[in-house]
């Protein structure tokens, strides 16, 4: 039972990132109609704000410490943060401490310039073009952000830790009154999960209770009628493109301490979220939600060694069949709208 | 049917397609060619294929083995600020003025740590570049491959970072050579240590990579370990690039096993490790006694991706800059002035095979691979780390001292994160070539090509 409750806890946080992700994919194809492959860069890129972050607040000066040599032979150089050096060793390492949520003040105004210039800069020239087109062209500039990144960052993944309050983990099972049972689980995926709950509360509750968002979800349904009555959507279908970027990357800000982030991080994620947004439904938000936390739970008990024991490689393949047999069944997908990838 | 020529478009395609032909030679017009084998040098320089992951997931290793093979070609030249390893090497045949009065030159490819991209790249070096001979790889599965392709191609392959038995196990080829260590011998090295510091009745839980290196690693690690008393609870394969493993290790505990053998490399390693600590295993308590967790193979570049985590983890290493021997510190500094950071072992690997290449044609006096083979074959040195070492003619496989190594507590700096905590000698890691974990292949007769 414990081990039942480990897993749907761990679907639930693999599903967080899933849904974010998808969120973001199902809002940008709901209003413009783009598919869009650079989205799992977008995640990437919101994880290197954390790293950029990260490393702008541990620049250091350089004291030569004569008592110890490095692996020249040299006396050896240690590294003093400048936040330290300012601010005192207590609140300046608090500030490196918690840098990974203070990452998200630098993510979102860049997440939302990243999101403006790729819309007014590339995206705006596909909006006729085929899907197909716009598959190409996307994973192309996912590439093109995967190098830049490579470029500067190296290959390698890079630690960046949650703030020190939130490491290590604590026996859930205790909590629930599963005592003596053991459900261990880490306190940042918690904090994901809740960070990821209220991300997707604050965008249903933007589209569904501002006129903004009534304005959007009247240009999803008919984008020429709201066109005819004077209102500029296409500039809000921009905004939402830019809004859609943030999400990806204040998802991936949250994501670094969960694993470490590298420049290819955002592919896994990308395949993985496009099935979700296939088997939720083509532009349905609700079924990114639901097909994202499903498809997490899902593969979470898929890897208990139980399950693979009984079905070699189930736990590598569970999402696709699942994305099979529902297209198979409901071609529009669990929630979508009916038409959507019937035709 | 059109005619063929007939208009300008079809004129400009036949004479591409014409020209595609003839300007792209293939191994097999080379074999019609005069010369005694493949890529027989006529001119005054010689060219040495690099073929490393300059993408994916191991592209950082890929990174400092071409540092270091830069760094090689600049001593086989003598234009480098000191002539590193050269100088402490035992066999004295190399005089840092090319090789056999020959300039040496080099080409590079990127295998993407894909079998098929590696073999590709190599494979374009060969034919269009001219390499003599093929060295690099970080993965078992591009060495055993491209391996393969310079066996049937004619040039010599000096495999680069490949820890897997099968190298020279069951896909040895007469025309390969790996100076790397094997999981064989990280079983053998790391097992007695850790009997020593956790107890001869443990229960171990495996997580291994999905592929040819994870395959065999586990079988060394479990063979070994249960030689010591060890009990193996549970063997699952993790898919390689997982990204998040936690719903692999989150049934550990449940499990009943108080040991994790992490048998990931790479990003894969990070990731697991990472997730490892944070769901608390590290701080977790298995019938009184401490968890603990294993790193069969480990790496300071990855190491450094784990961050705080590596802290009082043991695992394997084939050479570490903090090694105190003559060879090794000439290296470290040669590297260390040139780039600003001490050589990996991946880097030091790369650049011993390079010179070991270099040193054989030297010895054997051509250029023709079956009389680079020969030099190679049961060819001891020393001087080059690690301390005596033996190519052995039966398999191709280096045999030197290896290191265990542990997660440095208090490191000085982010290149000093492990700390060495045995240097097993050479007996002990030693196995005969026809080793159950090693049997079923056959070196074959030498390939000089055309």
């Amino acid at each position: 039972m414990d081990a039942i409750i480990l897993q749907v806890l761990n679907g639930l946080d693999k599903g967080s990132a899933y849904t974010l992700i998808a969120l973001g994919l199902t809002l940008i194809f709901g209003t413009l109609g783009v598919v869009n492959f650079a989205h799992g860069a977008l995640f990437m890129l919101g994880a290197f704000c954390a790293v950029t972050l990260n490393r702008l607040l541990t620049l250091s000066m350089e004291v030569v410490d004569e008592t110890r040599t490095d692996f020249l032979g040299n006396p050896l150089v240690v590294n003093v943060p400048y936040v330290e050096e300012w601010f005192g060793t207590q609140f300046g390492g608090a500030i490196i401490d918690w840098s990974v949520p203070l990452a998200l003040l630098l993510a979102i105004p860049v997440m939302a310039l990243v999101g403006l210039a790729m819309e007014r800069g590339l995206i705006k020239h596909f909006y006729k073009r085929p899907h197909a087109e716009q598959i190409l062209v996307t994973f192309g500039l996912a590439i093109v952000l995967q190098q830049i990144v490579k470029y500067f960052y190296g290959a390698n993944p890079i630690a960046t830790p949650a703030p020190d309050a939130f490491q290590g983990s604590f026996d859930f099972g205790v909590l629930i009154g599963f005592e003596p049972f053991t459900i261990i689980y880490p306190y940042w995926r918690l904090v994901y999960f809740c960070f990821a709950a209220v991300v997707i509360t604050g965008v249903f509750a933007f589209l569904r209770y501002t006129t903004f968002g009534m304005v959007v979800r009247a240009g999803m349904v008919d984008r020429e009628t709201v066109g005819l009555l004077g209102i500029n959507i296409g500039r809000r279908f921009t905004f939402m493109f830019a809004l859609a970027a943030i999400v990806a990357g204040v998802a991936g800000v949250m994501y670094t301490p969960i694993v470490a982030p590298n420049y290819n991080m955002g592919m896994n994620f990308l395949v993985l979220s496009f099935v979700v947004v296939v088997v939720g439904g083509m532009g349905s938000l609700p079924g990114a939600v639901a097909a994202g936390f499903l498809l997490g739970i899902l593969e979470s008990f898929a890897s208990m060694s139980a399950v693979i024991d009984l079905i070699p490689g189930i736990n590598q393949v569970i999402i696709y069949l699942v994305a099979i047999i529902v297209l198979l069944v409901r071609p529009r997908g669990l929630l979508g709208k009916k038409g959507v990838m019937e035709d | 049917m059109g005619k063929p020529f007939t208009s300008r478009r079809g004129l400009l395609k036949g004479s591409a397609a014409a020209g595609v032909a003839l300007a792209a030679p293939t191994i097999f017009t080379r074999r019609a060619s005069a010369a005694d084998f493949t890529n027989e040098p006529t001119g005054s320089t010689v060219t040495f294929g690099f073929n490393v992951p300059q993408s994916g997931v191991y592209a950082d290793e890929g990174a400092d083995q071409l540092r270091a093979y830069e760094l090689a070609v600049e001593h086989l030249n003598g234009t480098g600020a000191d002539n590193g390893m050269l100088e402490t090497f035992s066999s004295k045949a190399l005089t840092s003025q090319g090789v056999l009065g020959k300039k040496v030159e080099f080409v590079t490819g990127d295998t993407q740590t894909k079998s098929d991209a590696a073999r590709a790249s190599a494979r374009s070096m060969i034919e269009k570049d001219g390499a003599l001979m093929i060295t690099g790889g970080s993965s078992s599965g591009v060495a055993v491959a491209v391996q393969a392709l310079c066996q049937e191609a004619g040039v010599v392959f000096m495999a680069g970072l490949t820890h897997a038995n099968d190298t020279t196990g069951k896909d040895r080829r007469r025309n390969g050579f790996r100076h790397f260590f094997n999981s064989y011998m990280s079983g053998a090295a790391l097992a007695p240590v850790l009997a020593n510091a956790y107890g001869n009745d443990r229960r171990a839980y495996y997580l291994t990579a999905d592929y040819n290196w994870g395959y065999t690693t586990e079988q060394a690690i479990s063979e070994a370990t249960e030689g010591v008393g060890w009990e193996t609870v549970n063997k699952v394969l993790t898919p390689l690039g997982a990204g998040d493993f936690s719903s692999y290790i989150a049934p550990v505990l449940q499990s009943g096993a108080d040991t994790l053998v992490l048998v990931h490399y790479g990003g894969d390693m990070v990731n697991s490790l990472t997730n490892a600590v944070q769901f608390g295993l590290r701080d977790a308590q298995v019938d009184g006694r401490d968890f603990q967790i294993v790193v069969p193979l480990y790496s300071r570049l990855m190491a450094r991706g784990a961050g705080e985590n590596v802290k009082g983890i043991f695992g394997s290493t084939n050479w570490h800059w903090s090694l105190t021997d003559e060879g090794s510190q000439a290296f470290s500094r040669s590297f260390g002035t040139k780039y600003g950071f001490p050589p990996s072992q991946a880097a030091h690997t790369a650049y011993c095979q390079t010179i070991l290449y270099a040193d054989a044609v030297e010895r054997a006096g051509t250029f023709n691979p079956c009389g680079v083979v020969e030099a190679l074959e049961d060819f001891e040195f020393d001087g080059l780390g690690n301390g005596r070492t033996l190519y052995r003619g039966d398999d191709h496989q280096c045999f030197k001292d290896v290191l265990v190594v542990r997660g440095k507590e208090n490191p000085d700096s982010e290149f000093d994160l492990l700390e060495i905590v045995e240097v097993t000698p050479v007996d002990q890691v030693t196995y005969p070539h026809d080793h159950p974990q090693f049997a079923g292949g056959d070196l074959g007769a030498c390939n000089p090509g055309s």
